[in-house]
């Protein structure tokens, strides 16, 4: 049913119809009101799990651990401060395998303190094992979160996911968004059934102690399992479009790609914001696509090469920055593109909250057909 | 043998990690010495010291660490920790 909401909401529904028997997680500016809703609807009896409350997020995500390790499908979310707290079990519940999903309502980080979007906090954690999903719209942002779980509690993969979209962009935003209902939840996501549980009668240990004669086998299964999930996650997509009409098949998104001269690689909310503007260059006579990335982890890198080859050149967005070096998905696309000889240059725009605007994407545009780029856009110079 | 998804464990499997490999001190036990009072065993962080059907105790070498607290408690200084030679 096609229902006018707020993004944290629409989230939270769908995380309902997941039926996740354990939620843990605690507030923070942009997340809170997808924990608020979910503490409601297990207060007023519509889910039926337990809602652990907790004193940070450190214990929020051990929580989760633990309830994912005795065998419950477990939920969390959180953003930014929050995450870089969890970090250490972050890393944890990847290495014991376990499916947990979590919301990621991106936020900056800080110093200086800022509450404000930009997607700093996932990507700092790419390496940690996890899933990652980018959603561009509030449509997006919920179904990603069925996929989540049937890829992660796939028994190929058995890994964590982050879903994430743009704080306050996506998550305080009013859209229309098609909530499915129990019966069509409950159809595409079987019951958690992990074949090994914590269990005091048959006792069982998690995420052990690997010497150096083990420890490498056990990073390059992990390894194996994320790029199994490339597959998982097409036919996870495969049979939702099957089931539901809405199409997530593929890890990568064209948009007016085919006859690109000029390609524009984003994630997240800013993709509209760029289809926009590519509409407006394409009436002006400009041959302008985009590609957008919703799956980062796995990192989708033949898809990336087979979707740019016959581009002239190529823009990468990124609201992140790897401080000292580039934007982390301009590094992934110049990997993917290694040995072509098709210009990439990389762009870091709306750190912190900064709007982008139609008109940025149309300057970076400009500059690339110049030659320039591997910088900065919108800087107010007048207070450097 | 094949690794087990997640580093998961049944109990026991600590007994796969021979700690022996780490000791550079192996204590030697002196029965003549010993009076039977146990307190090498309490103390023992690694739980490696057993009692015989005679009441003497021995470490077992496979995972004695040779930290040497047996011996430093020891109250009849019936155990020495000599340099292992390897």
């Amino acid at each position: 049913m096609l229902e006018i909401t707020e993004g944290s909401h629409a989230v939270a529904d769908a995380v309902r119809l997941c039926r996740p028997q354990v939620v843990s997680a605690y507030p923070i500016t942009p997340q809170t009101h997808i924990v608020e809703a979910l503490a409601d609807f297990v207060a007023n009896g519509t889910l039926d799990a337990e809602y652990i409350t907790v004193e940070n997020e450190l214990s929020a995500l051990s929580a989760c651990v633990g309830a994912s390790a005795a065998g419950s499908r477990t939920y969390s979310a959180t953003t930014s401060q929050g995450l870089m707290l969890m970090a250490e079990v972050v890393f944890n519940a990847a290495g014991m395998r376990l499916p947990i999903i979590m919301s990621i309502a991106n936020r900056a980080m800080g110093a200086p303190l800022s509450i404000w979007n930009d997607m700093q906090d996932s990507i700092s954690l790419r390496d940690a094992g996890w899933l990652q999903f980018y959603a561009e719209d509030n449509q997006e942002a919920t179904d990603l979160h069925y996929i989540a779980y049937r890829v992660a509690e796939d028994k190929s993969i058995q890994l964590p996911a982050f879903v994430c979209f743009d704080g306050f962009i996506l998550s305080h935003t009013y859209e229309p968004v098609d909530t499915l209902t129990q019966e069509q939840v409950d159809t595409y996501l079987p019951k958690f059934a992990p074949d090994e549980r914590l269990d005091a009668k048959d006792p069982i240990s998690f995420g052990m102690y690997a010497t150096p004669e083990y420890y490498l086998e056990f990073r390059y299964e992990m390894d194996e399992a994320q790029k199994r999930a490339k597959e998982v996650i097409h036919k996870a997509g495969k049979e939702f479009a099957t089931l539901f009409g809405r199409d997530y098949s593929a890890l990568t998104e064209g948009y007016l790609l085919k006859d690109a001269e000029t390609v524009i690689v984003a994630m997240g909310s800013i993709c509209g914001t760029t289809k926009d503007a590519i509409d407006e260059m394409r009436a002006a006579g400009k041959k302008v696509g985009l590609l957008k990335v919703r799956v980062f982890r796995p990192f989708p890198t033949e898809d990336v090469k087979k979707a740019l080859a016959h581009a002239k050149r190529v823009a990468v967005l990124d609201k992140n920055i790897s401080l000292g070096a580039k934007g982390a998905l301009a590094l992934e696309i110049k990997d993917a593109l290694y040995g072509l000889t098709i210009p990439v240059k990389g762009y870091i725009l709306g750190l912190g909250g900064r709007d982008v605007r139609k008109s940025d994407i149309k300057e970076i545009v400009a500059l690339l057909e110049k030659g320039q780029g591997d910088q900065f856009i919108g800087l107010r110079k007048e207070v450097l | 043998m094949a690794l087990a998804v997640g580093c998961r464990a049944r109990p026991g499997k600590s007994r796969d990690n021979k700690t022996g490999s780490w000791r550079v001190f192996k204590p030697l036990f002196d029965h003549e010495k010993c009076s039977k009072c146990g307190m090498c065993t309490t103390l023992c962080p690694e739980g490696c010291i057993n009692e015989d059907a005679e009441g003497f105790f021995d470490p077992d070498y496979a995972y004695c660490k040779g930290c040497g607290i047996c011996a430093a408690e020891c109250p009849k200084d019936a155990i020495t920790m000599k340099l292992e030679e390897k």
